[in-house]
């Protein structure tokens, strides 16, 4: 096996390899393999797996993409993600990939997929509509009519046609990859000093990146290293950092949380990896192809902005999250201009007053460079939790 | 300009319709009547009127304030509370109004709802929206309806079923509840023969700027006429009768040869011809007018009137299929079009209406229009050959309202057309 410092290397270097060089060594392999990129927040990977593709997911460039063309695109006033995405796109890092998805997360996303569109880049760009009905029959089948569309697109391309024995398949891997990851944060919540933040934000990402196979040998691996007692643990808080599911931090940020007095033991960082929460059932006829995955879509999701979940309050799942990671504080990291985000603040906010929950927050972008004020403000917040809980 | 200023009848009835309405909403704990709150884009007042509920638009009141100057202090409030500077300044803007005592736009209390009706379409804020407004009234059910995007260029038989289902499972059964009455379908049919009527006279009347000089200005006194139908008065008959006679108006006005009316007298010299993507400015109105009106530049067309209901393209609601049409209503708002249907409606307008340029006022905190307008804006130029212009405002925020710069924009904007005209004159 490989030494842990050799995965971690590895891991951050596919994260952030905006060339997506592994996904089109990948495809080069059979000319029926597809790549499938996809937006922010979920999407059900395991659809594209089952026709013989990869779903590869698109974070924007970070601080690590110059943007130039993508200001043309966009008014100062909209956040950082879509303009570093099409500055990707125009730059041909996404020019072997053959379809994307944008998930309806937000109204930028959603105008994004009609750029996209207009573009004419990949052999299809859909906005997959997500519903705000859960009842099995309304909004149940309404997504797997959206999820049905893109293996129609998928099967245009490749003529693959997804079986119940190809798709549980994928549902088996791709539980396995949730069950992995899953325990990585389970051994951090109990020991943080194991893995940085960074390093399982690394890992994580990887996963984005890379055959879900590849993925599910790397989590086995860091797992098998942080089941020992590694590290040494330092006098820090625990927190929770909520608001960046969609434009990522920079990593630097991460870092910066970390290095002013915080074990971040639970974030939504990536939180598309971890949506579902529990094991997705295998399909036990043909005829429900996509059920299971709608059910799960509809009961066990988890609890984000982009879902009105009128029966069961966000407030009410954060402050359980907050009790079973058993965290000190909440820390909320918001791209700028972030309307869903930022619009959850006042009520998860009012919500950790009544319970008498610390919490700071501030905004990012995706390309921030500057930490030090951010630094402060966070060792701040730390050393008072220290000093006076 | 033509010093005389003058209310046209039509005027008067819409601020007779408005007020009665307030009056109405006003006394509406006394009288027994429920109270729905919901959005003017799928705004299937229809529905609610067949229950006989009021609707309550927040965003009308949002932009009322904003008329009205009361915004600032409104906004400023829900920012003390917590909600960040870059957030959408209607939902602001409302959870302001409601921290100082709900008071509408008439100076009377708008009663607390009975029923927040969340039929969210063309825009993702609004269900933030209502989000914060559920946690302000905890025990007012939602009744949610949401619109599925036109991302595939189309209304697809799927789309529709799905919507009808919510609205048969999910809406009526919480609209029987909170009314009190059974869903009567024959009721719907009949209030929806009337939306029927209102669409087809506000095609015509949209149409009039194919004169020239065209008889109305499309956007900002465009804003006004589509108020009745985006406050409320869908499938009503007085809706009806002030289309008619607002129609009846304009046609009078197209028969003298008459330009627009604005809010210094008609305008007696057409020189620019404009079609205009996106919201309006509410808080500096009158002075965002007059920036136009004063050199001579009419909109023949925009986008922002069509927020509430598309119906250029020939799609009218049919009553013999209330639920079907009510759901294709919704679906096909404006800005529940993809950017690409988005392209093509300007651009027939740009043509059919023989515009000289075509201008972009984006809005600082409204994503559902300003996030592809720089997209939209290349496709345009493009494709047409047409001169394309950018201001930038904000909605009800008037911190965002930067008069000189709009001004300096505008003027060189207008340079540009008038070097153009004569360039293609010679």
């Amino acid at each position: 096996m490989e030494p842990l410092i050799d995965i971690l290397s590895k891991c951050e270097e596919i994260a952030f390899d905006l060339d997506f060089t592994r996904a089109k060594e990948w495809k080069s392999q059979d000319n029926k393999r597809v790549i499938v990129g996809y937006m922010p927040i979920y999407f059900p990977r395991e659809i594209v797996h089952a026709a013989n593709g990869l779903s590869v997911g698109i974070l924007g460039g970070g601080d690590k993409k110059m943007i130039i063309k993508g200001d043309a695109y966009y008014q100062s006033y909209i956040c950082h993600m879509p303009r570093s995405i099409i500055e990707l796109a125009l730059d041909g890092n996404f020019d072997e990939f053959d379809g994307f998805i944008f998930p309806s997360i937000c109204d930028v996303m959603r105008n994004l997929s009609g750029t996209f569109q207009i573009l004419g880049k990949g052999k299809f760009a859909k906005y997959l509509d997500y519903p705000q009905n859960f009842k099995a029959h309304i909004g149940g089948k309404f997504y797997e009519q959206e999820l049905q569309h893109i293996l129609d697109e998928i099967y245009k391309i490749n003529q693959i046609k997804v079986t119940s024995a190809r798709l549980n398949e994928s549902i088996r891997l791709f539980n396995k990859n949730r069950q992995l990851t899953r325990e990585i944060y389970d051994i951090r919540q109990e020991f943080p000093w194991r893995l940085t933040a960074a390093d399982v934000y690394h890992i994580v990402r990887s996963g984005y990146m890379i055959p879900v196979e590849d993925h599910n040998v790397i989590l086995e691996n860091v797992i098998h290293y942080i089941k020992e007692d590694i590290n040494q643990p330092l006098d820090k808080i625990r927190v929770v950092v909520m608001g960046a599911f969609c434009e990522q931090p920079p990593i630097g940020l991460i870092k910066t949380i970390e290095l002013a007095g915080c074990y971040v033991v639970e974030d939504d960082f990536l939180l598309g990896a971890r949506w579902i929460q529990k094991d997705i059932e295998e399909i036990k006829s043909e005829n429900e192809l996509l059920s299971t995955l709608s059910y799960a879509f509809l009961n066990n999701s988890t609890f984000s902005s982009t879902i009105y979940d009128v029966d069961n309050p966000k407030e009410d799942r954060l402050l359980e999250l907050i009790k079973r990671r058993n965290v000190d504080g909440i820390i909320f990291a918001s791209p700028s201009f972030c309307d869903p985000a930022l619009l959850d603040h006042p009520i998860l906010q009012k919500a950790c007053e009544k319970n008498n929950i610390r919490y700071v927050s501030f905004l990012y972008n995706e390309n921030t460079g500057q930490f030090k004020v951010i630094k402060e403000q966070i060792g701040t917040f730390s050393d008072s939790i220290k000093l006076w809980d | 300009m033509s010093s005389k200023v003058t209310k046209e009848k039509s005027m008067v009835i819409q601020k007779e319709m408005i007020s009665s309405l307030f009056k109405e909403l006003s006394t509406a704990k006394q009288t027994g009547k429920k109270v729905v709150y919901t959005f003017v884009p799928g705004n299937i007042s229809e529905l609610i009127r067949a229950f006989d509920m009021l609707p309550v638009y927040p965003e009308i009141n949002a932009l009322q304030s904003g008329m009205r100057k009361k915004s600032e202090k409104f906004i400023h409030d829900a920012e003390k509370i917590g909600y960040s500077e870059d957030v959408c300044t209607y939902v602001k803007c409302d959870i302001g109004m409601m921290l100082n005592g709900n008071i509408g736009p008439t100076g009377e209390k708008i009663p607390e709802p009975d029923l927040l009706l969340l039929s969210y379409t063309g825009c993702f804020t609004f269900m933030k929206w209502f989000e914060n407004l559920k946690r302000l009234y905890p025990d007012v059910p939602v009744a949610l309806l949401h619109t599925p995007y036109q991302e595939g260029h189309e209304i697809t038989p799927d789309m529709t079923q799905y919507m009808v289902k919510q609205l048969k499972e999910e809406v009526i059964p919480k609209m029987e509840q909170v009314s009190g009455k059974k869903y009567d379908e024959e009721k719907l049919k009949k209030i929806l023969g009337n939306t029927n009527k209102v669409e087809e006279l506000m095609v015509k009347i949209f149409d009039t700027t194919k004169n020239k000089p065209s008889p109305i200005d499309a956007y900002f006194a465009g804003v006004y006429y589509i108020g009745p139908i985006n406050i409320g008065f869908r499938g009503t008959r007085e809706a009806v009768v002030y289309y008619e006679k607002l129609y009846e108006e304009i046609l009078e006005r197209v028969d003298k040869g008459l330009g627009p009316i604005t809010p210094e007298g008609v305008m007696e010299e057409e020189k620019f011809r404009l079609v205009i993507e996106g919201p309006p400015n509410w808080t500096h109105f009158r002075e965002f007018w007059k920036l136009f009106y004063d050199l001579g530049a009419v909109i023949v067309a925009s986008s922002y009137t069509k927020v509430g209901g598309v119906y250029d393209n020939g799609f009218r609601v049919n009553p013999d299929k209330p639920l079907e049409s009510l759901a294709d209503y919704c679906m096909n708002c404006y800005t529940n079009l993809n950017l690409k249907q988005r392209v093509e409606l300007l651009s027939n307008c740009i043509t059919k209406y023989e515009a000289d340029g075509f201008l972009v006022n984006s809005i600082k905190s409204c994503n559902s229009f300003s996030a592809g307008q720089l997209m939209i804006m290349r496709q345009l130029e493009e494709k047409l050959d047409i001169p394309v212009g950018f201001i930038e405002s904000d909605l009800v925020d008037p911190r965002y309202f930067s008069y000189s710069n709009i001004k300096n924009r505008l003027e060189s904007f207008f340079q540009m057309l008038e070097q153009r005209k004569i360039i293609f004159n010679n």
